[in-house]
């Protein structure tokens, strides 16, 4: 990092591979991409996906925020998402979540 | 007796629905504001019928006979493509998930349609049907089973449910006895459903290739 740079806020992304999230519980109007089976469980953060992706939530209204949004491949175990799921526990869901929908817990 | 035959015409046999009417009005309306041109959606067209699934055959084939290809294939499913000259032309990149004796990847859109078109071509139909997009992630080895996979408990499943800028692809085990095969003869072995993950590529020895 070159000294004396000052990032903006969103520059970095605020998790990391290995970071315990939660998928937050909201429901806004408008175009999102977060599905409603995943909202309010915990998951595991894989991967920072590289591209940051314009927030297609804002865009949505006209308000293009640029290359903001950071982006995340999350995995959720398929037991934290259906109780009482009958398969192996090791099975799992992946997933892509923008990060104004993962909250640190 | 004369050579033709006879398959009716095929005309619309009753009027056009609310999103027809709008899909036409915005069509219309693009051109007449020179937006776009008429020829450029029909050579789009043109382009999303060239996309098969010949296509990501030919991917998975050179990535079992080719380890630097298939390493840089999982690193970035985009580039390798384009490595290859396979475009891409939406603003979505690949991830290709490989299948291995401990992981088996299945892809779904739970969303919508998002599937790898680029290399894949249309998905079927049962892939934009609600019934596989909601049990793919509820039920996945219920759903295996009805295609004719049965996967052992003591190999993981991944569902990948693509929701925006990511699109998957599943790279399927090599099957054994192929050892002596050409790149061309194993792509001809690889399937579609293989690459979505619903079922593994097959290979009968003695079965003409």
């Amino acid at each position: 990092m070159i000294a004396g740079l000052v990032k903006d806020e969103g520059d970095d992304p605020r998790f990391h591979a290995g970071d315990k999230v939660g998928i937050s519980v909201r429901f806004p109007v408008g175009h999102y991409r977060v599905p409603h089976y995943i909202r309010g469980k915990k998951a595991l953060v894989e991967e920072v996906v590289a591209t940051p992706a314009i927030d297609n939530e804002a865009e949505g209204f006209g308000r293009n925020v640029g290359l903001k949004r950071h982006y995340y491949r999350v995995s959720i175990p398929l037991s934290e998402l259906w109780p009482g799921y009958a398969g192996s526990p090791h099975d799992g869901l992946r997933i892509e979540v923008y990060e104004n929908w993962l909250e640190g817990i | 007796m004369h050579p033709h035959d006879h398959t009716p015409v095929v005309a619309a046999d009753e009027a056009p629905g609310y999103y027809e009417i709008m899909e036409t009005a915005v069509r219309e309306l693009l051109v007449a504001k020179q937006v776009i041109a008429a020829g450029e959606i029909r050579r789009h067209l043109e382009v999303l019928d060239s996309r098969t699934p010949q296509l990501g055959a030919k991917l998975v084939a050179k990535a079992w006979v080719d380890p630097e290809f298939k390493k840089r294939l999982l690193a970035n499913g985009r580039t390798a493509c384009e490595e290859v000259g396979i475009s891409f032309y939406e603003n979505t990149e690949l991830t290709v998930l490989e299948n291995t004796e401990k992981v088996h990847n299945l892809i779904v859109c739970t969303l919508c349609s998002c599937y790898p078109r680029e290399v894949l071509g249309l998905p079927p139909d049962w892939y934009k049907l609600t019934p596989y997009r909601s049990r793919a992630v509820k039920e996945p080895r219920a759903v295996l089973a009805e295609f004719g996979t049965v996967i052992p408990d003591n190999v993981e499943i991944r569902v990948s449910d693509s929701t925006a800028m990511i699109r998957y692809l599943v790279l399927p085990r090599r099957p054994d006895g192929t050892e002596k095969m050409t790149e061309e003869q194993l792509a001809a072995l690889v399937t579609r459903d293989a690459m979505i993950g619903v079922v593994p590529v097959e290979f009968q020895k003695g079965r003409v290739q």
